[in-house]
């Protein structure tokens, strides 16, 4: 075990390597000169040059990446072009907005999407697995951003239940952070209900023929115990894949919902960094959610153990 | 020997085939979803026809207008006729029923030609792929590494590289496109390799390029239909996404993203400079989508067994 996940561990090396060495050909492949935006207009060719010295801009391409890839390593992106500040302060800055988001979303998602896909599979054929299926087709094809201005127009502004955009650290107040996140985790929320209930009702369906669902039935176990305990613990696997998988749907969403509910966590950031032309900032967004993106899917190939016992490695 | 002379299925080809496509044509999935594609690709193509404006014309007078909302216009006779703006019109008072219907072509076209690109592009790095050995490994490390970073987030960063366009947008949407479809043709020619007539074709000397092109292509054009008309929804979408970011197309062409952003900051008062263009949008995607979920049902049985 220990040697698998050693092994998992150093496999992300390459994949991660690889999303580096995009990023940082991304900012050599500009048209414009990076230390000629820093510098600003009023600069003088010398200031010009001194900026490209200091970022080590004036040396080969490979001990650029070497550099670049050491300071990354550290923690250390440069510094904003558009904010004038360190990205790694400015990240840390929008971290909690974006965490406390996802983490609403991931939690509403699977709370309403496994009960739901589990019912349909049950009632395999019948009008709720209709609309399960219906509402996840509906689900991949309504934009968020859509999704968003219908909620926010039936509950901000005709219902007047909830505020319409904004955000409150969590420092200022649980109230208050809470219902400043409700409708924009309900927003993002809803491709990965569909997404998450369409992989659970195919993979109950499949797991409902095997034959240990009907000895569980044939000792008398009451229906719930043989769906959950049977049918829902053997389609695990696939299930937690997917939500791993729909992280990338989860972190494209965070852009586009963070920008109509006007929260300032790292989505908006990206956002304003690309309108910006602001490359440190474009880079370590990257670099960060794709790592995000990474890790969170390897915890999920370790979990598989875990969730079931026939796998080992 | 005359064509009359041969039997009926060898002058009109494979019999499995036509049956497919007949099948698929009975597939209330497809049918539906063609029919809404093929409804909206006529009104952006006929747009001009429709009683629309110039999606462009901007009028300072009748700004921000609710649909249903009338005014005169003067035609190029001189005679003046009431026109209806049906969808309203924007902060700068152009049209919304209008730049609908011209944004449909913007976004077709986009989900057509990222579709077809990156079927293409992929198509032939999977072949390489899946059949040049020492390639494969160096090949799908790179295609892990592009497939690690978000779908937007990738495109976002290409384009932030140049300035917004047509073209930027397309490149940006296909290149997080391209791995899928290259680990898709690779699984496909991987396994295809294995088979007797393969291992025969290459027995009898086949050299590659003709092996590839005979027998592997042919094995391929049922999964890349589904998965270009997949991805031709998902490129609608982003490019939506990216343009009501404000860093897809520029902002004055009509496309649904563009529309939409433009009635950001009034939605509370006029909310229809958002739902008429994305009602289109979602109807659109949803189109496409049913058309891929019954085309992939049809043709390809393997293909909807593994999702």
């Amino acid at each position: 075990m220990f040697s698998y996940v050693l092994r998992r561990l150093l496999a992300t090396i390459p994949v991660m390597l690889i999303v580096a060495v995009f990023v940082f050909l991304m900012l050599r492949l500009t048209p414009s000169d990076p230390a000629a935006i820093i510098a600003g207009d009023n600069a003088n060719t010398e200031q010009v040059a001194e900026i490209r010295r200091r970022l080590g801009l004036d040396q080969p391409i490979l001990s650029q990446f070497v550099i670049w890839m050491g300071k990354t390593l550290q923690g250390d992106f440069g510094e904003s072009f558009f904010f004038k500040k360190q990205v790694a302060e400015l990240i840390a800055d929008r971290l909690e907005p974006t965490l406390s988001l996802a983490f609403f979303t991931l939690l509403l998602a699977v709370i309403i999407a496994v009960p739901l896909g589990v019912v349909a599979a049950y009632r395999h054929g019948g009008w709720l697995d209709r609309i399960v299926m219906g509402f996840s087709v509906l689900g991949f094809s309504v934009p968020v951003f859509v999704i968003a201005y219908v909620l926010i127009y039936i509950f901000a502004i005709e219902l007047n239940w909830l505020p319409v955009q904004g955000y409150q650290r969590l420092a200022q107040g649980v109230g208050g952070w809470l219902q400043r996140l409700i409708l924009p985790s309900i927003t993002l929320s809803v491709i990965y209900i569909a997404l998450i209930a369409r992989i659970t009702r195919t993979s109950v369906l499949e797991v409902m023929n095997e034959e240990y669902i009907r000895t569980a039935r044939a000792k008398g176990q009451t229906e719930a115990k043989v769906l959950i305990r049977h049918a829902l613990a053997n389609a695990a696997v696939p299930i937690v894949t997917v939500v791993g998988l729909g992280v990338a749907l989860l972190i494209g969403g965070v852009v586009v919902t963070e920008s109509v509910y006007t929260i300032p966590g790292l989505g908006r950031l990206t956002v304003d960094a690309v309108l910006a032309r602001d490359y440190p900032t474009i880079q370590a967004v990257i670099l960060l959610f794709s790592l995000a993106y990474v890790l969170i899917n390897l915890a999920v190939d370790l979990a598989y153990t875990f969730l079931d016992p026939r796998i080992r490695y | 020997m005359s064509i009359e002379a041969l039997p009926a299925e060898l002058v009109e080809g494979p019999p499995q085939r036509r049956r497919t496509l007949r099948l698929a044509a009975r597939n209330p999935s497809v049918v539906i979803g063609a029919l809404i594609v093929l409804a909206l690709a006529l009104l952006g193509l006929l747009a001009p026809l429709l009683d629309t404006l110039p999606p462009s014309e901007i009028n300072p007078v009748f700004r921000n207008k609710k649909p249903g909302a009338e005014r005169l216009i003067r035609d190029s006779n001189g005679t003046e006729h009431k026109y209806v703006h049906r969808f309203g019109t924007d902060s700068l008072g152009r049209d919304i029923y209008s730049r609908v219907l011209y944004g449909a072509r913007v976004s077709l076209i986009i989900g057509i030609t990222v579709a077809v690109i990156s079927v293409a592009v992929g198509l032939v790095i999977g072949l390489i792929a899946g059949y040049v050995r020492w390639l494969d490994g160096s090949i799908m490390r790179v295609m892990d590494g592009l497939m690690a970073i978000p779908a937007i987030l990738l495109a976002m960063g290409v384009v932030s590289l140049s300035r917004a366009g047509l073209i930027a947008v397309v490149i940006a949407i296909v290149i997080p496109e391209i791995p899928r479809v290259v680990r898709l043709v690779r699984s496909i020619v991987l396994s295809i390799r294995e088979e007797p007539y393969v291992e025969a074709a290459i027995t009898v000397g086949t050299p590659t390029p003709l092996l590839l092109i005979r027998h592997v292509l042919p094995n391929t054009v049922a999964p890349l239909i589904v998965q270009g008309t997949f991805t031709c929804a998902s490129a609608i979408l982003i490019e939506a996404v990216l343009s009501f970011l404000g860093v897809g197309i520029p902002p004055e062409t009509p496309t649904w993203g563009n529309i939409m952003a433009e009635g950001r900051s009034l939605f509370r008062v006029y909310p229809h400079n958002i739902f008429y263009p994305g009602l289109c949008l979602a109807l659109a995607v949803l189109a496409i989508n049913m058309l891929g979920d019954g085309l992939r049902d049809t043709l390809d049985p393997r293909f909807a067994k593994r999702v």
